[in-house]
């Protein structure tokens, strides 16, 4: 049956998923067996007594009352064990545990950004211990998002104006796949995340150092990877295809027209405060609608986007 | 027989008699509404359907296929919009219930002709609204309409959630009509027992129609306030709440998936007996289900909300009412597999739709247990299950349906017959390439592809491509099912009054039927599906069988 689970479910990442992996395969069952059963009645009648003559008559069966309440009870009976099933699961992943590792999850248009409790900050990348609860306390900037995390079979919305919070205990390290579930607009399909399920010390050591992979990657290799983790993807197009903002092709030392009407040169400095302040200089024909980047990004990452724009012809 | 009587009477062919484009225009005839009702329904089906194409196209490969973002979000808001609003739940009421209705009733018209033809128009200008929503800018929101996102984009939101609230009012036209219809202009000796069952399903869909219906006129009013005046009503960044917006939503539109699967429903009543030559097995209790499904209907919408951050009270609440909509629904699927049991069955291509429509709403109805279920909805909350789950109920159920009502009442519409194996050869090619698409997007589901998605992971590439070839034999069937019909209208006009030998009131009037529908009042001799070589005269009491 697992390789049936499997194929259905895909790898599991917690305890959780395996319950709720249970139910999954037997409401499947279930499906498939009543499918089958109707579909073999109906077969049968037609088969058995396809009409032969113009002047066959029928049998004028109106009613059956036994057959009725047998009809009615078996379904209620499955389905209300199906109901407690369901609900179980779910009440047990409601409550976090007290001693759970509590992050704090910012949704905008169209990234994901994680608070851990000394203060550190990723985008994209969420870094949680294995075998530890951890709990995402959650909240949008703009419009509604949708935390979802297949390998944990869990989502919850995240909200602006309200906190929501979803837990979990991650029992393998590893990576697993984030998604936005609730439609948000133009990247909403783009608006993915990871989760690095860490050992003890691997989460130790991120939190004091960053990233490792990270940590020794070329300057415009890791320019690069940020581009593509950090959402700049959504709106700064490589090919020179006009998108919400500039496009980087050939950006490097050319001369941008502000919508203030000076001229500026894009140079190492203008692309850092570009980063940090993009509303200081806004490139005219466009919106002031990127976001700061400020305490979000490493300085060498920064360093790491000048070079690869550098690479950009 | 037939012509003799004709020539007896005043009155002609409806088709024709009065004619002219005009006398359709301005007519307050039951029958011609219907048909325009349907040719309107069937040309947007088409247009939701080359969106649907073009959706499936761009899925072929991640990342762009051949549109842009931008692009494919309007295309799946629009092909939402038109399909939920133009077309299934103006479907099967608005055609074949118009048609219909009055005619299984033994009466001449619906009580409000005129207000009939007001649905129309109504129907019409917000079609005409919701299309020029595309020539203004488009929508990008999902047919959902979720805020605060469908209050702060640009384009053409307002129009057609505008263009949502006019085509509520046809909905709730339609509705009342039937309601007094049914109570008021039965044949004499039609007890409320011997109303025919399309009949009570057409009666729940208009109790819904008028109740939960104004609810959404009054929500997406309150979404061009918050759009065009900046009253914060759902947008917390003006002081509202976005999670309200769901509420007040899907009060309405919980409802809504059931006046899509009631009129479904009760076509399936009528073609199963007349097919199977045989009395309905369990007349009320597939009566009473459908007036159970309407009301429960109404207790259950904030199982769409699971993971909106409602509390585990709610959600318990929810989920547990939800698990009684089953019930019914598998009473009527038990009812309908007893009425072919010992029958005696022709496969007609009505027939052959009415199989269809039993296991794909066999599969649609056991697939919501997943989504009814607590722990196993919030994995599959907003993915492709979801996506699978609602077309093998709205499409698989209520548009098999409509071409097993179309198929069915066609020779009484016209007085044409169609190709039979044409017919059938559409109904397995709808069935099979139906299944293609939508069964592979529940694996896609359940691994975790959410929905709404423009770009996907490569591991889902498989399965797209696998879905997309299906739409694709999906719309050959269609588009020979259509062509099929269309071509009828070469033969000549010789269905009897009753080609199927059915036992309801429109079978006993010419086909097509005259203006009037009846020469005189017809009075009812027996019951609905009574198919006894001598029926019992109604009000006889029934002998008891087991």
């Amino acid at each position: 049956m697992n390789w049936f689970r499997e194929w259905l479910l895909g790898p599991q990442g917690s305890d959780h998923a395996q319950s709720v992996d249970n139910l999954y395969v037997f409401i499947t069952l279930l499906t498939i067996f009543f499918f089958f059963f109707n579909g073999g009645l109906i077969w049968y009648a037609v088969r058995k007594w396809r009409r032969r003559s113009d002047k066959e008559v029928t049998p004028h069966i109106t009613h059956d009352t036994r057959l009725e309440l047998i009809w009615s009870i078996i379904p209620l009976i499955v389905v209300m064990v199906i109901f407690f099933w369901g609900f179980t699961g779910y009440v047990k992943a409601w409550v976090a545990p007290n001693d759970a590792l509590e992050i704090v999850v910012t949704g905008k248009k169209w990234v994901w950004q994680f608070e851990y409790p000394d203060g550190t900050r990723t985008l994209n990348d969420l870094h949680v211990p294995v075998n530890k609860p951890v709990k995402l306390v959650m909240h949008s900037e703009d419009v509604i998002h949708s935390f979802y995390v297949p390998g944990f079979r869990l989502k919850r919305d995240v909200i602006p104006g309200r906190y929501t919070e979803l837990w979990f205990t991650a029992n393998k390290p590893g990576i697993e796949q984030v998604y936005c579930t609730e439609y948000c607009g133009k990247g909403h399909s783009d608006m993915l995340a990871r989760i690095f399920v860490d050992t003890p010390e691997q989460y130790e050591t991120f939190l004091r150092e960053g990233d490792e992979q990270v940590r020794k990657m070329p300057l415009a290799e890791l320019g690069k990877l940020v581009y593509e983790n950090k959402g700049c993807a959504t709106c700064h197009s490589l090919d020179g295809s006009r998108g919400q903002g500039p496009s980087f092709k050939g950006i490097w030392g050319k001369k941008e027209k502000g919508a203030d009407g000076k001229e500026y040169q894009v140079d190492a400095d203008y692309i850092r405060q570009s980063i940090l302040m993009p509303q200081a200089v806004i490139v005219a024909g466009y919106e002031p609608i990127m976001p700061t980047f400020q305490g979000l990004l490493r300085e060498r990452e920064i360093l790491g986007i000048i070079e690869f724009l550098k690479t950009q012809q | 027989m037939a012509t003799e009587a004709i020539t007896h009477t005043n009155h002609g062919d409806y088709l024709v008699d009065p004619p002219g484009l005009k006398s359709w225009l301005t007519t307050v005839d039951h029958k011609r509404i219907g048909l325009m009702y349907m040719w309107s329904v069937v040309f947007f089906m088409i247009v939701g359907g080359l969106f649907a194409l073009l959706l499936r196209l761009e899925l072929l490969t991640p990342k762009k296929t051949i549109v842009s973002a931008e692009l494919y979000n309007q295309l799946f808001t629009l092909h939402g919009a038109i399909m939920t609003f133009l077309v299934i739940i103006p479907a099967i009421p608005g055609s074949l219930g118009n048609f219909a209705l009055p005619l299984l009733l033994g009466a001449k018209d619906v009580a409000f002709p005129r207000l009939n033809l007001a649905s129309l128009y109504i129907y019409w200008t917000g079609a005409l609204m919701a299309v020029a929503t595309l020539v203004i800018g488009g929508a990008d929101t999902g047919w959902t309409f979720y805020t605060p996102y469908s209050t702060t984009t640009g384009g053409g939101v307002t129009l057609i959630v505008l263009a949502a609230f006019v085509l509520g009012f046809s909905s709730i036209l339609t509705g009342v009509n039937f309601i007094a219809t049914v109570h008021k202009l039965r044949a004499p000796g039609m007890g409320w027992f011997e109303v025919p069952l399309f009949c009570w399903g057409m009666y729940s869909t208009a109790l819904i129609q008028i109740l939960a219906t104004p609810v959404l006129a009054i929500t997406l009013l309150l979404i061009v306030m918050e759009r065009v005046l900046s009253v914060g009503i759902f947008d917390p960044a003006l002081g509202g709440d976005p999670v309200l917006f769901q509420h007040f939503f899907w009060f309405y539109s919980h409802p809504a998936v059931y006046i899509m699967i009631l009129p479904a429903m009760a076509v399936i009543s009528e073609v199963i007996p007349t097919f199977s030559k045989k009395t309905i097995f369990g007349y009320k209790a597939i009566a009473f289900s459908s007036v159970a499904i309407a009301l429960l209907g109404f207790l259950v919408w904030a199982h769409h909300m699971f993971v909106a951050g409602m509390s585990l009270f709610a959600g318990a609440i929810f989920s547990f009412l939800t698990f009684f909509i089953a019930i019914p629904s598998a009473i009527k699927v038990f009812n309908w597999i007893a009425t072919m049991w010992r029958g005696s069955i022709t496969l007609g291509t009505p027939m052959i739709y009415a199989i269809n429509f039993l296991l794909l709403f066999t599969i649609g109805g056991l697939t919501g247990l997943f989504l009814a279920a607590l722990s196993t909805d919030v994995h599959l909350h907003d993915t492709y299950f979801v996506v699978a789950h609602f077309h093998y109920v709205m499409a698989g159920s209520n548009l098999i349906a409509l071409l097993a009502g179309i198929h069915y009442w066609w020779p009484k519409m016209f007085g044409r017959f169609y190709n039979e194996a044409m017919g059938k050869i559409a109904a397995a090619l709808v069935f099979i390439g139906f299944n293609a698409t939508f069964l592979p997007q529940f694996l896609l589901g359940s691994r975790g592809m959410p929905r709404r998605y423009y770009n996907y992971l490569e591991q889902f590439q498989t399965l797209h491509v696998f879905s997309t070839v299906g739409s694709w034999v999906l719309a050959i069937g269609l588009f020979l099912a259509l062509a099929n019909l269309l071509a009828s209208f070469r033969n000549k006009k010789e269905a009897p009054a009753n080609p199927w030998g059915g036992r309801t009131l429109e079978w006993e009037t010419s086909s097509p039927p005259t203006t009037h529908n009846f020469e005189g009042q017809p009075v009812l001799k027996h019951g609905p599906y009574d198919y006894r070589p001598e029926p019992a005269p109604v009000g006889a009491p029934e002998p008891t069988h087991h």
